[in-house]
């Protein structure tokens, strides 16, 4: 590997949270886009080619360091790394109802769902998947709803358009609102 | 995907107790009686369905769930309103279970990208980040550290404070509490807080000390006086607790 690939690999190694591209630039002092991405392949192909136990990771428009899937057991039989709690149906429904309608009212939620959300979203606040985007105009001004990031990194995704898209869902049925800019 | 609990046990009161839980709510009921029977969503016999539906939650215990009642009253509503006499060739009519058949559906998306999420959650929580760590419990106050000439310093001094005890006392003098409590709650109107030794008064008994001790204890615990110690063996601070005076 070259200089700035291993370079990156340390600075990945020793931060705690995904590093985004601005900050893997100025870490290569000023380096281009162009440069960085070739050498965060560099180490990607550097980490699976040398079938290490970590690989590089793409969370939240980040990067990180990762272990492998293949490992998760052991590692979390042995109690070296406590994997986050499951979340109930309750709470994966009315978190996909959220991402795909945010910013969405509680109300608006619970018409989907049709059942009341009160103790889930409060769930949802508590762990951060969801925040408060505002409020709604109209009637009683309720507050509406949006993921965060920390939703993108429970699911590993970069942005909210790696959520599957309503057509290509076996359910056939578009909603009746237009599709939320994501 | 709830499992296939059975819901024609009508004659068999409370065979089976199924959790509020396995549904997530009463169109994941109504859903899963509609796939079970393979029915056309399109094309439900609410009448049939309603039946069951009110037979699933009253066998299922969810009865008390006011969302499924909810529901329930929604499947009679276009029940009656299915059965109602309507012009032939009316245009204008519209299928009371429209409304009810696009939530269905719209929910059934719903359960699919639910599944999607929990699949995709499953598999990120299987690759752990560096520097996962778990949030730490707040640290409890550093222990006091003291040798034991410490201790016996400041026992000295609080025996010195004392006047010569009386020795042979045959009658033990009760302690009065609540006379040291009323003194302290006199002090307190006055001032905002004192040492503790003021509190004592000239020449204290020990049944002063201690009467003074279990009234200021028993402040504090009320929430009415906030006892605070610098350091180790420096005066006792008392300090009213908050504005109101106390009653």
């Amino acid at each position: 590997m070259n200089r700035n690939a291993r370079l990156l690999e340390a600075a990945l190694f020793s931060a705690s949270q995904p590093l985004g591209l601005d900050e893997l630039r100025r870490l290569l002092s000023g380096a281009s886009k162009n440069e960085v991405a070739d050498a965060l392949e560099e180490l990607r192909q550097h980490l699976n080619e040398h079938e290490h136990g970590v690989e590089l990771g793409e969370v939240a428009g980040g990067f990180q360091l990762l272990t492998r899937t293949e490992f998760a057991e052991e590692i979390a039989a042995a109690r070296i790394v406590q994997r986050p709690r499951r979340l109930s149906r309750a709470a994966l429904e009315t978190l996909a109802v959220i991402a795909y309608r945010q910013p969405v009212s509680r109300a608006e939620v619970e018409e989907i769902r049709g059942v009341s959300v009160e103790g889930v979203l409060r769930l949802l606040l508590e762990r951060e998947f969801v925040e408060v985007a505002g409020r709604a105009e109209g009637m009683g001004r309720p507050l509406l709803y949006r993921t965060t990031v920390q939703f993108l990194e429970l699911l590993g995704l970069n942005d909210l358009n790696e959520l599957p898209k309503l057509e290509d869902l076996s359910v056939a049925l578009r909603p009746p609102m237009p599709q939320p800019e994501l | 995907m709830p499992s296939a609990e059975r819901t024609d046990t009508a004659t068999d009161d409370q065979a089976f107790v199924v959790r509020l839980d396995q549904f997530s709510g009463p169109l994941d009921l109504l859903l899963h009686l509609i796939r079970e029977q393979e029915i056309d969503i399109a094309d439900i016999p609410i009448a049939v369905i309603a039946e069951q539906f009110l037979h699933a939650i009253t066998s299922l215990g969810l009865d008390e769930a006011s969302d499924y009642l909810e529901m329930a009253a929604v499947l009679l509503r276009i029940k009656i309103q299915m059965l109602l006499p309507r012009p032939f060739d009316d245009e204008n009519w519209e299928d009371p279970r429209a409304q009810l058949v696009r939530r269905l559906l719209e929910y059934e998306q719903v359960r699919e990208v639910a599944g999607w999420i929990a699949d995709q959650a499953q598999g990120q929580s299987d690759r752990f980040a560096r520097g996962w760590q778990q949030e730490l419990p707040e640290a409890p106050p550093a222990p006091i550290v003291i040798d034991l000439d410490e201790i016996l310093v400041a026992a000295e001094r609080v025996i010195e404070a004392m006047p010569q005890p009386v020795l042979h006392r045959v009658v033990p003098r009760p302690l009065d509490v609540e006379g040291a409590t009323r003194r302290i709650a006199a002090m307190l109107d006055e001032r905002d807080g004192f040492d503790f030794r003021e509190a004592l008064g000239p020449s204290p008994t020990v049944a002063d000390v201690l009467s003074v001790l279990l009234a200021l204890l028993e402040l504090a615990r009320l929430g009415r006086v906030l006892l605070r110690q610098r350091t180790p063996f420096a005066d006792l601070g008392v300090q009213r607790e908050s504005q109101r005076s106390p009653a």
